[in-house]
């Protein structure tokens, strides 16, 4: 029984913390269809940047200090990408690859950082006595539950509207008298931040932070996306929202399930992720696929072949 | 209102693909005027219209509107005073946004828009309702509906109410109803002169119908390689018949109107 609620309040806890992430690349994958890649090191610089600004004594400083930095370098894909005239996911690698070394500066010239008998906000939250046993899932839930409202509500603004036009018809903000460059780069700011706010919880949650830990970050962020839509569907923007947060929960269950009871070795890990991620992203494919053969077979056998 | 001096475009320059879509055109359109453009395939009908609206830069000569040069501004801020239609009817819409939203980002090219936190309120979803009963098409009761779900008449429509909802100080039309069924194309065409002609927009439409371009409008001009072959409007315009437009054509370029898609009459 207790490793049942062990596992359950761990995988909540961490599925809203890696929800942003999910949340992030729905942003920029789905509504403004730009394949960011930005995400691995943008995590870390969020996780690097909180870190730093909690051992100096500002934990709650240190996650809009970590959203602005990750909006920074959303920036810098986006002029990359709408000015420079680099390919957008080329864009996003080499931002990546700038940010190691951004990152290692972020931590003091070092390649981890860990917060030793210093407040984090999750500390301070505990001190207050609010929410019990429960405090680390209650922030982590406050914190993305609060900006996937935001941006429910962003994208409801003309501003907004104009940034979801952008993935669907560029052609047409352009008639609209808006520079599809101006919505990109807001939108890849306002997605990195996101993406940084993920590494910001998840880094003063873990007291600490890695040069490697975001590596491989886009590619769950993007199964989460996907197994929440194979399950709540996309239809509008709020439903998308919250299927971000189920997918991210449901990843996070399977790997707290795995991670508990071994049944995948330790070792394979990676490759049972990556498994997962593909299942999850091909699932709409073979569901067809599955589809079509049984008709297929429907077919032949009434014809009696 | 409509001023373009000597202006030309060469795509490609310098390669074995290299076209003068455009060579030394001039056009000057009086506040009100409806021009029809008619023309052989790649005569520049459609470069013409895209360098007017921005698509791409001339290579030299100059654009005015309403007084104003607009050579070096960039497409999306010409916007604001250029209205344009496409032929395909998925160009002017985004598909996955509700009808409102289309609409409300049409909106934008207001001062009202300015705003960019502002959200769409009751007053614009009653202003826009309004003007879409104009369309007749019952698409005031689905404004929560995709776009995606109207037929390619139904987005035609609201395209054009799109562009002209604030109200432009030029139309562009390229081809607007070429893609649609002959009953749909004459509901949108008839939609069309209802809003220019209450608006008084200043109008220049492409098209492959003959007819169209003699009847509709107040000026018939024709292209043929990247240039302005024929230019008549007035008591000339008015007598003409589809042949007597043909054998001008012929006149003035030496060869005849070439074009896989015209429709001599209907």
């Amino acid at each position: 029984m207790g490793a049942i609620l062990l596992i359950s309040q761990t995988a909540l806890n961490l599925g809203f913390q890696y929800a942003l992430v999910a949340m992030a690349l729905f942003l920029s994958y789905r509504i403004l269809d730009v394949a960011d890649l930005t995400t691995d090191g943008c995590f870390v610089l969020g996780a690097a940047v909180s870190v730093t600004m909690a051992a100096a004594g500002h934990p709650i400083l240190a996650i809009p200090a970590a959203m602005l930095a990750g909006a920074c370098a959303g920036f810098v894909t986006a002029f990359l990408q709408t000015r420079m005239g680099v390919p957008s996911i080329l864009a996003g690698i080499i931002t990546n690859m700038g940010l190691y070394t951004v990152n290692f500066f972020a931590m003091g010239r070092s390649s981890n950082a860990s917060l030793l008998r210093v407040d984090t906000v999750f500390t301070l939250l505990r001190g207050t006595g609010i929410g019990g046993n429960w405090y680390e899932l209650i922030l982590s839930g406050g914190i993305t539950i609060l900006a996937g409202v935001l941006l429910f509500l962003f994208l409801g603004t003309r501003l907004g509207l104009s940034i979801r036009a952008t993935g669907d018809n560029r052609d047409m903000v352009r008639a609209s008298s808006v520079n599809p460059a101006y919505t990109v780069t807001v939108g890849l700011c306002i997605s990195n931040a996101l993406t940084a706010l993920s590494g910001a919880v998840v880094g003063q949650g873990q007291k600490t932070v890695d040069i490697n830990m975001g590596t491989g970050i886009v590619v769950i962020g993007l199964g989460c996306l996907i197994i929440g839509e194979t399950v709540l569907g996309r239809r509008t923007i709020g439903k998308g929202i919250i299927a971000v947060m189920v997918g991210s929960m449901i990843y996070r269950f399977i790997y707290a399930i795995v991670f508990y009871t071994k049944v995948v070795p330790i070792e394979c890990l990676k490759l049972f992720i990556a498994l997962v991620v593909a299942l999850a992203i091909a699932a709409p494919t073979i569901k067809e696929g599955m589809g079509f053969q049984k008709r297929r077979l429907t077919a032949l056998r009434k014809g009696g072949h | 209102m409509l001023r373009i001096d000597d202006i030309s475009k060469t795509f490609n320059p310098g390669t074995v693909n290299e076209k003068t879509a455009l060579s030394h055109v001039s056009l000057h359109l009086q506040p009100g005027d409806f021009a029809s453009i008619i023309g052989s395939n790649g005569a520049g009908k459609s470069t013409l219209l895209n360098a007017i609206a921005g698509s791409f830069y001339v290579d030299n000569g100059s654009i005015a509107l309403d007084g104003k040069d607009i050579t070096f501004i960039p497409d999306h801020k010409r916007s604001r005073v250029i209205g344009r239609l496409f032929q395909d009817p998925l160009r002017g819409t985004a598909p996955s946004m509700t009808i409102e939203e289309n609409l409300a980002l049409a909106y934008l090219r207001s001062a009202h828009g300015k705003a960019p936190f502002s959200r769409i309120t009751k007053k614009d979803k009653e202003f826009f309702a309004e003007k879409l009963k104009l369309l007749g098409m019952g698409l005031e009761d689905r404004m929560r509906q995709p776009v995606g779900l109207l037929s390619g008449g139904q987005r035609q429509a609201l395209t054009l109410l799109m562009a002209t909802l604030v109200t432009p100080k030029l139309l562009l039309l390229d081809e607007h109803t070429a893609a649609l069924d002959p009953g749909t194309a004459e509901k949108v065409l008839e939609l069309t002169r209802a809003i220019v002609a209450e608006n008084h927009i200043t109008c220049l439409m492409v098209t492959h119908n003959m007819r169209q371009a003699l009847e509709l409008g107040s000026r018939t001009l024709m292209m043929a390689d990247g240039n302005i072959v024929l230019d008549v409007s007035g008591q000339e315009r008015a007598g003409m018949t589809v042949d007597d437009l043909l054998r001008r054509f012929r006149a003035g370029t030496g060869k005849d109107l070439d074009n896989d898609r015209i429709l001599l009459s209907d």
